[in-house]
């Protein structure tokens, strides 16, 4: 996977792709885009396309949603995941996704957005 | 030096028709009144904010509506640790002499003057907006995810977690003020509809109306003092997707700076004034804090030391998950408990010793964090 320095399109802006940072002064990846390394200011980290695939860090299943569009969907799967690259993501999961299974995104809508979903791996 | 000189608090629940600006009015009448001053000696004001009536500048706003006209004045936004983060302001505002009698004053009709779900949409915003947000998390979500990933490190079970929510409302059932005054059992916490499992609505603190307000004074008022001892903060991150491992988060850092702020151990404090938005939230404070060893918090609730005659009384009034929580001043009712258990004005809630006090308030998900000793002198 090589850098770039162009912003990549990825679920924040509706393409199915999961983006990070790579700071090519420091090495530190960040995954909240920034035109600046959080950890030693360099400017413009190399922009990098993620696999999709991790390991279940933290879940929590939303019952009570706020608002008309969200409750919809109730209940909903919200997941932090640690990617294989590194960084921490939240995301959708499946509903019986336990901490510490492997997992790999696919891209679902959600309240009229795509979202990153993450499914169980078989290994 | 400074001192905790007056305090005022309103009950909370509904309080139909009042706005922000009245129930800050009513507390900060209260602590004035309570401090033995007159609403001219008040030379500073700090408030916190409204999500009902947001304002650019409300610590003037609420000045000139109080009557009064401060030589220093500003909002302060902490999130929930707000009221703690002022506290300490004024602290060092009165130390170093910018003012003689800072009121510190927050209230909010966040019950009554909105509906519930814009409540909890408003407070979602703390999430990322472009990489939570979109998700639909909501604020018991965001704890939710804290609480799984805590229960699984540390083998804390949900029947866990029950046991503060159920310690916080035997407490509230002997506070007139409080939103909730009908006993519970783990069983009724387990029962509870599930928000954002592993928490369910009793596991959440609730939405309210309600005023809080306090004086900061540079000397004493009357015979029994409340000295500031020392205080400290630490912010580790803002959203949950960036926070530190479980054990690095803000509390322990805030904590130790604050004993050696204050050169105070913990073996030195006599009650607990803990933030309690949720029942993790005080599970993992307590832990973090070193008031209880990790993953033992709950037994500790278990065996009554948290309790009012217990070693470590804690949120003698009920906290927010039962006393209630009104944005900004639901952390300040426990500094105004903590003061009247220091000055043996608890009656019926009176603790037998609250000589040294140990408060702390989290803002965010456990993203900002304040440390306060507190100590009585005469």
């Amino acid at each position: 996977m090589s850098g770039s320095r162009q912003p990549l399109a990825d679920w924040t802006s509706g393409a199915e792709a999961i983006v990070y940072q790579s700071c090519s002064a420091c090495g530190a990846i960040q995954y909240f885009r920034r035109g600046f390394c959080a950890r030693c200011g360099a400017l413009d980290p190399a922009e990098k396309l993620a696999s999709g695939t991790g390991t279940v860090y933290a879940t929590s299943l939303v019952c009570r949603a706020a608002t008309p569009e969200t409750r919809a969907h109730i209940p909903y799967n919200i997941v932090l995941v640690d990617t294989d690259e590194g960084f921490r993501m939240m995301a959708h999961g499946d509903d019986d996704l336990c901490i510490g299974e492997k997992v790999m995104a696919r891209f679902v809508l959600f309240a009229g957005r795509l979202v990153p979903h993450f499914t169980r791996t078989r290994s | 030096m400074s001192f905790i000189t007056g305090v005022g608090l309103t009950a909370f629940g509904r309080h139909e028709g009042l706005s922000s600006l009245d129930l800050m009015s009513r507390a900060g009448g209260l602590a004035i009144a309570d401090a033995g001053l007159k609403r001219a000696d008040i030379d500073g004001i700090l408030c916190g904010y409204s999500t009902v009536a947001p304002h650019i500048m409300l610590a003037t706003v609420f000045a000139e509506h109080f009557g009064i006209r401060p030589a220093y004045a500003h909002a302060v936004q902490v999130g929930g640790a707000t009221g703690l983060a002022m506290a300490m302001l004024a602290h060092h505002l009165v130390a170093s002499d910018v003012a003689r009698h800072v009121l510190v004053v927050a209230g909010e009709n966040r019950l009554t003057g909105q509906s519930r779900d814009a409540s909890i949409q408003a407070l979602a915003q703390v999430g990322h907006p472009q990489y939570e947000v979109p998700l639909g998390p909501t604020i018991p979500a965001y704890y939710g995810l804290i609480a799984s990933r805590y229960m699984h490190e540390y083998g804390v079970s949900e029947e866990d977690l029950a046991e503060f929510a159920v310690l916080m409302r035997r407490h509230a059932l002997l506070h007139p003020g409080a939103q909730f005054r009908d006993a519970i059992t783990v069983a009724d916490v387990m029962a509870s509809k599930p928000v954002a499992l592993p928490l369910k609505l009793l596991d959440c603190c609730p939405v309210s109306d309600g005023g809080a307000a306090f004086v900061v004074s540079r000397e004493p008022t009357s015979e029994i003092g409340v000295r500031v001892r020392g205080c400290a903060q630490a912010h580790t991150h803002q959203h949950v997707t960036a926070a530190p491992a479980l054990g690095e988060f803000g509390a322990g850092i805030s904590i130790a700076r604050a004993k050696h702020a204050a050169g105070v151990a913990i073996s030195d404090v006599r009650y607990g004034a803990v933030y309690d938005s949720f029942t993790i939230t005080l599970a993992m404070l307590l832990e973090d804090l070193g008031l209880a060893g990790r993953g033992e918090a709950a037994s500790r609730v278990r065996s009554g030391h948290f309790d009012q005659n217990g070693a470590m009384p804690l949120n003698t009034h009920g906290g927010l998950l039962s006393y209630g929580h009104c944005g900004v001043g639901g952390a300040m009712a426990h500094l105004v408990e903590t003061h009247l258990q220091m000055t043996g004005r608890a009656g019926n809630r009176q603790v037998r010793d609250a000589s040294i006090a140990l408060l702390h308030g989290d803002g965010g998900v456990l993203s900002s964090h304040v440390s306060m000793f507190l100590e009585r002198t005469r």
